[in-house]
C-alpha cells in the first residue's frame, strides 16, 4: 500500500504561539555535571538575524546511545532528552543546553564524529532546512567522518562549532556568504 | 548465527515538499538556501528520533475551546483523522502541535498587527498523543483568514498549523491544514507552492457527516501521512 505522502508548509511567523516549551532549550538541566552550551544566530541572505526562527536538535547521549526501538544496537538504558527546540530571540540568537554526543557506527564498518542533527523552521523556509553540528574538539574523528569528508573544505567549515570554553558557537546562514551546509534528507 | 540486524530506511520525497526559493512568496527570496544540497546519509541519527510522551500533554490540550474560562467565539469544530505512513502503518503514540488564528483571523502573539480582536478566551494552542491506531482529534473554532503583507491585499485562507514527530527525525514535519471549497486558494503563494495541484488537495481537509456532531459541532477529518521506510541490513559493529 502507498498513502500520499503530506507535502510541508512553512512554520510562519507564529510558531512561538504554538511550539514554544519552556523547557524545550534544556536538553539536560542547566548546572547539570558535562552540560554544554550550544549558541548561535540565524541570518538571512541580506545578513539580517531572523528573529521568528526556531531550531530543534535530536542527537545521541554522550555514550552514543539513543533510547528509540529502532535503534539496533544492544541499548544502554538511559533516560537521555536526546532532543531540543528554540525559538530564536529579537537578535535571531538561539541557545541549547545538553550533553556531548558519543560517536556513531554507520552500519557499514565506519565511524561517524559526535555531531547534533539540526532542523530549521521559519517564516519563508517552506520546509525546514536540516544541519548537522559538528565539535573542533574531535580532530580525529571528524578528519574520517563519512559525512565531512564527502564534503567541500568551504561546505565542511560551517558545520564544525567554535569553542569557547563550555560554550560552542554555531551560527546558521540561511543563504549568501559562507552559506550553512544544508542537507536533502 | 544471530538474525540478521535491519534498519529502516526511508524512501524519497518526490518532489512533494515546495521548493525553498518560490519567489512569489516573497520571504522565501533571501532565506531559501542557495547551493545545492548533498543527500544526508540515513545513519543512526536520522533512523531514530524524539518519542515524547504523556509529559507534554495536559488533559484539555486538545481542546482548544476549553482553555479559559469561558467559551471562544467561533464556529465550533472537531478536527480528527490519524498519522499514518507512506506503508499505510499508523503511528501510534506520537505528539501532535496544533496552533491557529482565532474565528476573527487574529494570532494571540505580540507581532500579529491585524486590527481584528482578540479573544479573552483563546489562546490557539492544542497538543494531542495518537492513540495506538494513530488517530487525533482536536476541538476548536474555525479560524478565521487573515490579511499579510506578501502582496497588495493578499489573505491567507483559512488554516491551522500542525507539527508532527513520526518516529524519526526523518518523518519530522510542519505543515498547515486547509479546509475544503475556500474561495482564497488561488491568490495564496503559500498553499500554491506546492508545485502540483493534486499534491496541494492533501492539504485540504473533508466535512465529515459521521464526525460531526448533531447540535453541537461541525466535524472535518483530516490524515496525515508521513515518509514510509524498508528494511535495510545493519552490520554490528564493536562500541566505539
Ligand atoms: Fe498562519
Amino acid at each position: 500500500m502507498t498513502l500520499p505522502l503530506t507535502p510541508s508548509q512553512t512554520v510562519g511567523p507564529f510558531l512561538s504561539v504554538g511550539l514554544t516549551w519552556t523547557d524545550g532549550p534544556n536538553v539536560v538541566p542547566s548546572g547539570s555535571e558535562g552540560a554544554i552550551r550550544i549558541t548561535g544566530q540565524v541570518f538571512d541572505g541580506a545578513g539580517n538575524p531572523a528573529p521568528d526562527a526556531m531550531i530543534e536538535t535530536w542527537q545521541a547521549d554522550p555514550d552514543g546511545g539513543f533510547v528509540h526501538p529502532d535503534d539496533p544496537r544492544e541499548s544502554a538504558k538511559s533516560s537521555f532528552r536526546g532532543f531540543g527546540r528554540c525559538a530564536t530571540d529579537d537578535e535571531g540568537v538561539f541557545t541549547i543546553v545538553t550533553l556531548k554526543p558519543g560517536p556513531l557506527p554507520t552500519g557499514d564498518g565506519r565511524l561517524e564524529a559526535p555531531h547534533i542533527d539540526v532542523s530549521i523552521f521559519a517564516r519563508g523556509l517552506l520546509d525546514r532546512v536540516v544541519t548537522r553540528i559538528y565539535f573542533p574538539d574531535e580532530v580525529a574523528l571528524n578528519a574520517t567522518d563519512p559525512l565531512l569528508t564527502s564534503l567541500s573544505e568551504e561546505a565542511r567549515s560551517t558545520l564544525i562549532a567554535v569553542q569557547e570554553r563550555a560554550t560552542f558557537r554555531f551560527d546558521i546562514r540561511l543563504q549568501g556568504e559562507r552559506e550553512t551546509a544544508f542537507f536533502e534528507l | 548465527m544471530p538474525d540478521r540486524l535491519t534498519v529502516p530506511h526511508y524512501s524519497p520525497t518526490k518532489g512533494v515538499h515546495p521548493p525553498l526559493l518560490s519567489p512569489e512568496y516573497g520571504s522565501t527570496r533571501l532565506r531559501a538556501p542557495s547551493q545545492p544540497m548533498t543527500l544526508l546519509p540515513q545513519r543512526l541519527t536520522e533512523i531514530t528520533g524524539p518519542l515524547l510522551g504523556e509529559g507534554r500533554v495536559g488533559p484539555l490540550d486538545h481542546d482548544l475551546t476549553r482553555q479559559h474560562a469561558g467559551e471562544p467565539l467561533g464556529q465550533r469544530i472537531i478536527v480528527a483523522g490519524r498519522v499514518l505512513d507512506e506503508d499505510g502503518r499508523a503511528i501510534p503514540n506520537t505528539l501532535v502541535e496544533v496552533w491557529q488564528p482565532n474565528a476573527a483571523g487574529r494570532y494571540a502573539h505580540v507581532w500579529d498587527q491585524h486590527p481584528a480582536p482578540l479573544d479573552p478566551n483563546f489562546t490557539g494552542v492544542g497538543r494531542c498523543l495518537t492513540d495506538a491506531e494513530g488517530h487525533y482529534r482536536f476541538i476548536t473554532i474555525h479560524p478565521g483568514a487573515y490579511p499579510w503583507k506578501n502582496h497588495l491585499n493578499a489573505w491567507r485562507p483559512s488554516h491551522i498549523h500542525f507539527s508532527l514527530f513520526g518516529r524519526s527525525f526523518i518523518q519530522r514535519l510542519v505543515t498547515q491544514m486547509y479546509f475544503p471549497g475556500d474561495p482564497l486558494f488561488g491568490q495564496d503563494p503559500i498553499y500554491n507552492a506546492i508545485p502540483d495541484p493534486s499534491v496541494r488537495q492533501r492539504l485540504v481537509c473533508r466535512w465529515s457527516l459521521e464526525l460531526t456532531e448533531p447540535d453541537w459541532a461541525l466535524g472535518y477529518v483530516w490524515d496525515i501521512v508521513l515518509r514510509g521506510s524498508t528494511g535495510t541490513p545493519w552490520e554490528p559493529q564493536e562500541r566505539p
